[in-house]
């Protein structure tokens, strides 16, 4: 049976156990007088029962369909002769890639060698037998589980307490799942990155200055010996950042500070959600005003300087990804200077200060440590900011430090690495898990110091 | 110094203390002059990128279906069928439009029709055989370049590719009222194609229809899981620090590395199919998780306190408490919380590049496993193409997926406003 129709069974089956369950109980109650005499509700009864029913079968069918395919890849190239045998995963993955495409008819039996073709036989009725066997396992696992759950519904059996801390597990694992969540990532990309240190140097790769990730296919190639120098990533992205920072600092900071001491409430009612607009538009959004409206502008008015821009450059990205950064600046500023307490404010205007005065002398001061912790997400965030340079900024890994020239960053790297033809385990592919690691790394130390001060600061005032 | 030579500084003092109070000022209003500028600019000029995408350029003409000039002897033939030149009516029709027009301008004038109105033609008649030997009168899409000189022939950005001749023919079509502009609904019924006046967008929201489905079944029951139990049952230990900070760190995590997840987790370790809404919506489900949670803690929070105290005044067990009343009333800003979640993840193009949704995909998805792609993604694959038809595209297609969000984002200020409770 499809597994699209196994999980509709499945529920019809926890709904099935649910009414004999709940008739169960039921009729157990009425001989003893009523259903005040069991120690559960009815409801109770049932739920255990659908339950029982539910969970073993569910888990099974889960683990099944994730495992199902490497058990059968694993059998089926097991089964292969040994003069065929793929030597490395590369060309494991070849072989499968050939031996799935003949089962699925793309590729004809005639043109493939005959093991190949017997493999493909065996790969189709492998997943028939799968199939075939999960159906019954599953429907075995919920039919036993909610007969066994039938058999013990029994008036003395408490089972509301049974159902709520099976209930309360389940939770806890959907709040684990955050747990399992960075796990998965730090794991995803400790292997490759290993790997990738084993092919290419901690020097050259952190002190590196020059960043081309070719290498070459054929050993006689000319110029592909690939260099994995991530320093022209890292000042790229900086500077990208950095030219971001500097617009959404300043004006998203000053419309928080104009907004939150001199604005009208009804001013603030129309910019506010305005603003936040601003934050909603998706990235791909900015990353093609960016890259169509924005660059070709500074190039133009470059040229017309008479000063040479790329139409790649920094610049345009970095404008842009200010201009998507400024309500989350403004919008944590807003915050923290809300948060200064109001007797602060009275005391600087009672003793004659100016607001501009109160605001720059006082305010901002106690709220620096706030402020402070909002920019070094927005850094975060700028840093980790994806389609605005895949779109707007260049490829190529230029080291320089002049906004008009095209950089690139190290999101759009592991972008171009990752998409596209990908060899297997070569130095190339790797070196995108070790830009990722990289690049959760800083931006988790970011998140942690600015999680830390916001909260210090916040703890200040409260 | 006297009192009056004090007075006298303290006023010119002040004269310097308000023209900085005024300053001041001027720099907020400056500020967030600057940003509703980038607003209205971003706004502006996508929309004016892009409006030309929503209408489409057709051509409306005589078909004479004759079977000889479409040297098409036995049509009951299969292979003759497919022999047939179903382009030869088409260029008939034209001369009949245009009588100056000779044989010789077979060539200049095939280029005024879209690539597939010959297949129009053969459709059309492998349906009906008996339109055979008659006239039909039928509306074609025009080629690229008449439509953009029909759209945009004042447009500097956009270089004309038809000659003089052409633009002459087609000037005096569209004065006949032959060529017509028309609300473009084709854009809404196809799927990506290789011809811009053919591709559309309905593939790529049915993409990004089923990945969010699949983000929202999964998110919505775990993250309100997670939170009630972080909220209600969590003992104060290291353990439950330790999954605070998680969730709060992952909130900050770049999108790009939940791509690098779904890229070694589902695709490598556990073997899922590449580019397929299933796991777009599992690596969205896992970004957009922290956001739901947070809002629906804050949301379980604002339930006060009385409530719960009541409930368990009258005997109700700690979990009856919380899935008969703090979960109910706390539901509405639970469901704003997620909606804000999910239009961040219907925006969401990062993670879906690594996780393969970015093939060139033709069909409309059927299902979670069939190859797919997502608006974002569309759009993206279509700014990056160097023909402006696409971009005028990719504009078109922004509209459609700002409505989508904007359209959310209203639902959840109306859920809020309708349903949330002040205590």
């Amino acid at each position: 049976m499809q597994p699209g129709n196994l999980f509709p069974l499945v529920v019809v089956l926890i709904a099935i156990a649910f009414a004999l369950g709940y008739a169960r109980s039921r009729a157990i109650a009425t001989p003893l007088g009523g259903i005040r005499h069991l120690k559960s509700l009815p409801f109770y009864y049932a739920a255990r029962a659908s339950l029982w029913c539910g969970l073993p079968a569910l888990i099974i069918f889960a683990l099944w369909l994730g495992f199902e395919d490497k058990v059968i890849q694993t059998m089926v190239i097991g089964s292969l002769p040994a003069d065929l045998q793929p030597d490395s995963p590369g060309r494991a993955s070849l072989v499968l890639s050939q031996i799935s495409n003949v089962a699925s008819g793309a590729l004809s039996p005639k043109f493939v060698p005959e093991p190949i073709a017997g493999a493909a036989e065996r790969l189709m009725a492998l997943r028939a037998e799968s199939k075939m066997m999960m159906t019954l396992l599953v429907i075995c696992v919920a039919v036993l589980g909610a007969f066994v759950a039938w058999l013990r519904i029994a008036p003395h059996i408490n089972a509301r307490e049974k159902v709520e801390s099976t209930l309360r597990k389940i939770f806890f694992m959907c709040a684990g799942l955050a747990i399992l969540t960075t796990v998965g990532i730090i794991f995803s990309v400790i292997f490759e990155t290993i790997h990738f240190f084993n092919k290419v140097s901690f020097v050259e790769f952190f002190f590196g200055t020059s960043w081309s990730p070719q290498t070459a296919i054929r050993a006689d190639q000319v110029g592909s010996s690939g260099a994995f120098g991530m320093i022209p990533l890292f000042v790229g992205t900086l500077l990208i950042s950095g030219i971001a920072m500097l617009v959404a600092v300043p004006v998203g900071l000053m419309s928080a500070i104009y907004l939150s001491e001199y604005a009208s409430r009804r001013m603030r009612g129309i910019v506010k959600p305005l603003l936040e607009l601003l934050a909603g538009v998706p990235t791909v959004v900015y990353g093609f005003f960016a890259a169509l409206t924005v660059a070709p502008f500074i190039a133009d008015a470059a040229s017309w300087l008479g000063i040479d821009a790329s139409t790649e450059s920094a610049l345009a990205a970095g404008l842009v990804m200010g201009i998507m950064i400024i309500p989350f600046v403004s919008s944590l500023s807003d915050d923290v200077i809300n948060a200064v307490p109001q007797t602060m404010r009275d005391g600087s205007l009672a003793l004659g200060a100016t607001q501009a005065e109160t605001m720059t002398k006082v305010i901002f001061p106690a709220a620096l440590p706030g402020i402070m912790g909002g920019i070094l997400l927005a850094v975060s965030r700028a840093i980790g900011e994806t389609m605005i340079v895949v779109m707007a900024a260049g490829l190529a890994a230029n080291l320089t430090i002049n906004p008009l020239e095209a950089v690139t960053t190290v999101t759009v790297q592991i972008v171009t690495l990752l998409t596209g033809d990908q060899e297997f385990d070569s130095a190339k592919t790797l070196s995108a898990f070790a830009l990722g690691m990289m690049l959760f790394i800083v931006t988790l130390a970011l998140n942690v110091l600015a999680l830390h001060v916001v909260r210090k600061y916040r703890e200040q005032y409260e | 110094m006297n009192n009056q030579q004090q007075a006298e500084l303290v006023r010119q003092s002040l004269k310097r203390r308000y023209r900085k109070e005024r300053r001041f000022r001027l720099y907020g209003i400056l500020a967030i002059a600057i940003a509703l500028a980038a607003l209205v600019t971003l706004f502006a000029d996508i929309i004016g990128k892009g409006y030309t995408g929503f209408i489409k350029t057709t051509i409306t003409l005589e078909v004479p279906l004759d079977p000889q000039t479409m040297y098409l002897e036995d049509a009951t033939d299969k292979d003759a069928f497919n022999m047939a030149d179903f382009k030869a009516p088409l260029l008939t029709a034209l001369h009949n439009v245009l009588p100056e027009t000779g044989k010789g301008d077979n060539r200049d004038l095939g280029h005024l029709l879209s690539s597939y109105a010959a297949n129009k033609v053969r459709d059309t008649l492998e349906a009906d055989l008996s339109l055979l030997g008659t006239t039909q009168t039928m509306s074609f899409l025009v080629s690229d370049d008449v439509s953009v000189y029909v759209k945009h022939a004042d447009d500097p950005n956009y270089s004309i590719q038809l000659s003089e001749k052409q633009q002459r023919w087609v000037d005096r079509l569209q004065e006949r009222g032959i060529i017509q502009n028309s609300f473009n609904d084709v854009f809404f019924e196809n799927g990506d194609s290789r011809d811009p006046g053919h591709a559309g967008v309905l593939g790529a929201i049915v993409g990004s229809l089923l990945t969010m489905v699949v983000t929202l079944l999964l998110s919505f029951p775990i993250g309100v899981a997670a939170a009630i139990y972080l909220e209600e049952f969590a003992p104060q230990n290291r353990l439950t620090d330790f999954i605070e900070v998680n969730i709060n760190n992952l909130a900050a995590v770049p999108s790009i590395i939940f791509g690098l997840l779904g890229l070694a987790v589902f695709i490598n370790l556990f073997g899922l199919p590449r580019s397929v809404p299933l796991v777009g919506g599992l690596v969205l489900t896992l970004m957009t998780l922290p956001t739901i949670i947070i809002s629906s803690r804050a949301a379980i929070k604002s339930v006060p306190p009385s409530i719960r105290e009541a409930a368990e005044g009258i005997g109700a067990s700690r979990m009856q408490v919380v899935l008969h009343h703090v979960l109910p009333l706390a539901l509405p800003g639970m469901l704003t919380g997620s909606i804000i979640g999910m239009a961040q993840a219907l925006g969401e193009t990062a993670p879906l590049l690594l996780i393969g949704m970015v093939a060139f995909i033709v069909d409309v998805p059927s299902g979670f496993v069939d190859s797919a792609t997502v608006l974002p993604v569309q759009i993206f694959l279509w700014a990056g193409s160097p023909e402006l038809a696409f971009i005028e595209r990719a504009s078109a297609a922004i509209m459609v997926l700002l409505t989508f969000l904007i359209a959310m984002n209203a639902l959840a200020i109306w859920l809020r406003r309708r349903l949330e409770r002040r205590w």
